[in-house]
């Protein structure tokens, strides 16, 4: 830490942990900057903590002195001789992330790839050379299945599981979107995958995005459309018009704090009923949320197959936290892969393009199918023929029609799986990515000796068929959330049940303490 | 086996089983009974058609083609269509818009689509108001005119959309009359046949809500001297005796007799749709009454790679580095680790 990520985090460190500071950032400078009067490091302010002051800048300049970088050239490599020191304390060995640098820096900058790879050792061996060595924790890896791992935004994710339902599909994928923070990866992603059958349009605005995928999709491709709250307000009339064409087509929004630009770089999932609810008319669609960075691929699959399966928009949710953070993903093998199954129709007897299967799902035609040419829009149209009705009677069967598909979608929901203690009082109820720290707070709270039972929703809407009987067996639900209460309404609305919300809304995800305290409190 | 050439297409094919409902003596009549007479020969199989719409009374268009079709929302059929044609590019994409449509709450997507080239067909229905919703001032509404939303006259100036177009560097833009019924199908079959975007703005009488906007182009009275017709490599005369012409005096066009009192032929501005860069057009484009005859026919008509040609040479580029690409080598990224 610098002085002024220490002014900005020390609210967040237990007291006792291990504070460790780059001292030779702790300029006169740069203290007045961060608002202090005198240096932290000087007086007994940081007592209250084991308090590790590295020269990393300074280490970092005599490590490049032989590499003859200016200085501003060498200032920048001190990230990762910090980084070097955080592989040693988490237990790994540098080799891995070496590579990456030279991946990454190799071929346009062979000189700055060196200079961080020298920073990267100096870290590393300063680290493990050092006396505080023995004394701080140190954090082994993860205990993970065995597999092949890679590292994987969730913006990473969310950009290979919808070329792998493409690819699975045999189909090509079609991106319309706009850049907006934190969603915009997911473009850069899929603009770069061009050789696997990957189109991207970058729109003139969201609803030019939107309308471009509906285009697609029509035309029989995976469409996708990505964005964040306020590009999620601008796409909902035409989501409305997908929802009336019964197209498949998938909605990511990769929740940012709002209303408004509100904190565009910061976390929150307060779109949770707009995702539900935020169109006019009765214009209900699925909506599913991923849980953290890996998630985001099985979502984004997920989402493609309920998609084609139902002819229905589906909105995928993540949020800026899932879209920014990394997180270890076995690779899986693509033949174990289960995506969406196009079947195209192109017969042309009896055809009506609003008849239905067993899902209450229309035929997907193709334009250039001969003999099926028909019109679709957003006037409401005859139950089978497809052409404009204005009968009352039909209006609401196509209404409830619509309705009941999307309901009908809970067959695909597995049983809910229960964490923890099935029988305790107290049952935590989480979506989204609260998932993380929702899974810490509840083993903490085991180790505490308190049985708490946690579920996790991966289906918004609709919800799990076997939720209401699990919320019957607790005394208690508690339901962390980042807004001011979301999940808690849809709750009550729909199971007549009392829960007990716990809301954050800083545009800071949960820590562990805040939800273990409450579950302390409940439990 | 060909199936056009088996039966060949006739404009039956093309009129769907929909009653249409625009008003008697709406001139969205004449563009629907010219695109039924031209589609079937193009030499394109009728499936291949698709025509997209957004809302107004000139949106209802695809309901009555027997074509593939979408009847989408206010504004927003350039974007729909730009995403079919990337999609599919074999497919002739049509769009039809009212001049509220595309230039009030879609003039985004429409100059957004013009700038790109996508290869789509955009044909935009004129009438000076907003007929669906009864009669407000539209983009094209002129300075000062009555209507319902503007009872004590319009204070919001005008948007000429072939001057718009070509700003947003449309490749092909072309003006036609409802009720010129064999230039409006020659204008629109070059439109079919363009390469990237082609927009063609239909001067189209509203008779309920503002009719008589044209009236002057259209009554056999005035209509010589007051539109001039473009044709390409020839100087620009109009009249009923041919006996006017248009020159450049600077960058100022001028109105002139053609004799010996007058101007020569030879002194007259040449039109030519392939002029480099969209000045010509435009400066044909600010022709207009009182003063000038109003310029129909083909301002500007120029070859350029088509957004979804773009977009396929980059696809064959990356898969002349990458190969066609492959799912598990993408999942496998550059880094990966293993743990046993
Ligand atoms: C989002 C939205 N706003 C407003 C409307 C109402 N509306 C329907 S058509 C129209 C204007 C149509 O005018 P124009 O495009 O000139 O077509 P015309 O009816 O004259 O052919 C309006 C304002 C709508 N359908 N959707
Ligand atoms: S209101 Fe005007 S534009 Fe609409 S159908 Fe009638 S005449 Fe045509």
């Amino acid at each position: 830490m610098n002085p002024a990520a220490l002014s900005a985090n020390l609210a967040d460190v237990r007291p006792g942990a291990t504070l460790i500071v780059n001292s030779g950032a702790f300029t006169p400078a740069n203290l007045a900057k961060a608002g202090y009067a005198a240096n932290p490091l000087d007086d007994d302010s940081l007592a209250g903590y084991r308090l590790l002051a590295v020269d990393m800048s300074g280490l970092t300049a005599t490590a490049l002195a032989c590499c003859g970088l200016g200085r501003k050239e060498t200032e920048r490599c001190k990230n990762y001789f910090a980084l070097g020191m955080m592989l040693c304390l988490y237990g790994q060995t540098p080799e891995r992330e070496i590579e990456s640098i030279r991946a990454r820096f190799g071929e346009r900058d062979p000189r700055a790839a060196e200079a961080n790879v020298i920073a990267l050792r100096a870290g590393y061996g300063h680290a493990e050379a050092s006396e505080w060595w023995a004394e701080v924790p140190h954090v082994s890896p993860a205990q993970l299945p065995p597999g092949t791992y890679r590292s994987l935004t969730g913006n990473q994710a969310i950009a290979l599981g919808c070329v792998a339902a493409a690819q699975r599909a045999g189909l090509p994928l079609f991106l319309g979107s706009y850049p907006i923070t934190p969603a915009t990866e997911i473009l850069h992603e899929l603009a770069a995958l061009k050789h696997l059958d990957v189109t991207t349009f970058q729109a003139e605005d969201e609803i030019g995005g939107i309308c471009a995928a509906i285009g697609a999709a029509w035309g029989g491709v995976l469409a996708l459309t990505t964005t964040s709250g306020p590009g999620m307000s601008l796409k909902a009339e035409a989501l409305g018009l997908a929802v009336m064409l019964e197209l498949p087509l998938v909605v990511v929004n990769v929740q940012r704090a709002g209303p408004s630009t509100g904190l565009p770089t910061k976390v929150e999932q307060s779109d949770l009923l707009q995702a539900i609810h935020g169109r006019h008319g009765e214009c209900p669609l699925p909506v599913i949320a991923a849980r953290s960075p890996a998630d985001g691929f099985d979502c984004a699959l997920e989402a493609f197959r309920i998609a084609v399966k139902y002819m229905t928009p589906v909105i995928l949710l993540s949020d800026g936290g899932i879209a920014n953070a990394a997180e270890p993903w076995r690779i899986p093998t693509v033949s174990d892969l289960h995506g969406p199954e196009v079947r195209f129709h192109t017969t042309t007897a009896d055809f009506a393009p609003y008849a239905r299967n067993a899902e209450l799902a229309r035929p997907w035609v193709r334009p250039g199918t001969p003999g099926l040419e028909h019109r679709i829009g957003g006037l409401e149209k005859d139950f089978l023929s497809g052409n404009i009705s204005h009968v009352p009677a039909n209006h609401q069967r196509m209404v409830e029609t619509r309705a009941a598909k999307v309901d009908g979608v809970a067959r695909e929901i597995p049983p809910t799986r229960v964490d923890g203690a099935a029988d305790a009082a107290l049952l935590m109820l989480t979506w989204g990515g609260t998932w993380g720290a929702a899974t810490q707070a509840r083993a903490a709270a085991e180790a505490a000796g308190k049985a708490v039972a946690h579920v996790h929703l991966r289906h918004l809407n609709p919800l799990p068929p076997d939720l209401g009987d699990i919320l019957q067996r607790h005394r208690t639900v508690l339901v962390p959330e980042l807004n001011l209460g979301q999940l808690s309404l849809l709750l009550r609305e729909r199971y007549l049940r009392e829960v007990v919300p716990l809301c954050k809304v800083q545009g800071r995800p949960f820590m562990v303490e805040e939800i273990l305290h409450r579950i302390l409190e409940l439990a | 086996m060909n199936p056009a050439i088996e039966h060949p297409l006739t404009r039956k094919d093309f009129e769907s089983d929909q009653a249409v409902r625009w008003c008697p003596g709406c001139g969205d009549h004449a563009l629907l009974n010219q695109i039924q007479k031209l589609l079937p020969t193009l030499g394109i199989p009728r499936e291949d058609f698709a025509f997209v719409s957004g809302i107004g009374c000139a949106s209802r268009f695809p309901y009555y083609l027997d074509t593939y079709g979408m009847h989408a929302i206010h504004g927003r059929a350039p974007a729909i269509a730009s995403g079919l044609k990337l999609a599919r590019p074999e497919l002739s994409v049509w769009v039809v818009t009212g001049d509220g449509d595309a230039l009030a709450i879609g003039g985004n997507h429409f100059i957004h689509a013009l700038r790109r080239n996508v290869g789509i067909r955009i044909v935009l229905l004129n009438n000076r108001i907003y007929g669906l919703t009864k009669g407000q001032a539209s983009p094209t509404t002129e300075l000062g005119e009555h209507t319902k939303s503007t009872p004590l006259g319009n204070v919001d100036r005008p948007f000429d959309p072939v001057a718009l177009a070509l700003g947003a560097g449309a490749t092909f833009v072309a003006r036609a009359l409802d009720t010129d019924l064999a230039r409006l199908g020659e204008v629109l079959r070059r439109a079919a046949l363009h390469p990237g975007t082609a927009f063609v703005e239909v001067l189209q009488n509203c008779n309920m809500f503002a009719d008589g906007s044209y009236r002057a182009l259209t009554d056999r009275a005035t209509r010589d001297e007051a539109r001039i017709v473009l044709e390409h490599g020839r100087p620009l005369v109009f009249g009923a005796a041919r006996d006017k012409g248009i020159r450049l005096r600077g960058l100022q066009a001028e109105v002139v007799a053609i004799g010996p009192e007058g101007a020569r032929e030879d002194e007259l501005l040449v039109h030519d749709e392939r002029a480099d860069g969209g000045a010509l057009g435009f400066l044909l484009a600010q022709l207009a009454a009182p003063g000038f005859p109003v310029p129909l026919g083909v301002f500007r008509a120029v070859e350029l790679p088509s957004c979804e040609a773009r977009h396929a040479g980059l696809v064959a580029a990356a898969q002349a580095r990458h190969g066609r690409g492959d799912l598990q080598t993408l999942l496998a990224g550059g880094n990966s680790w293993e743990i046993g």
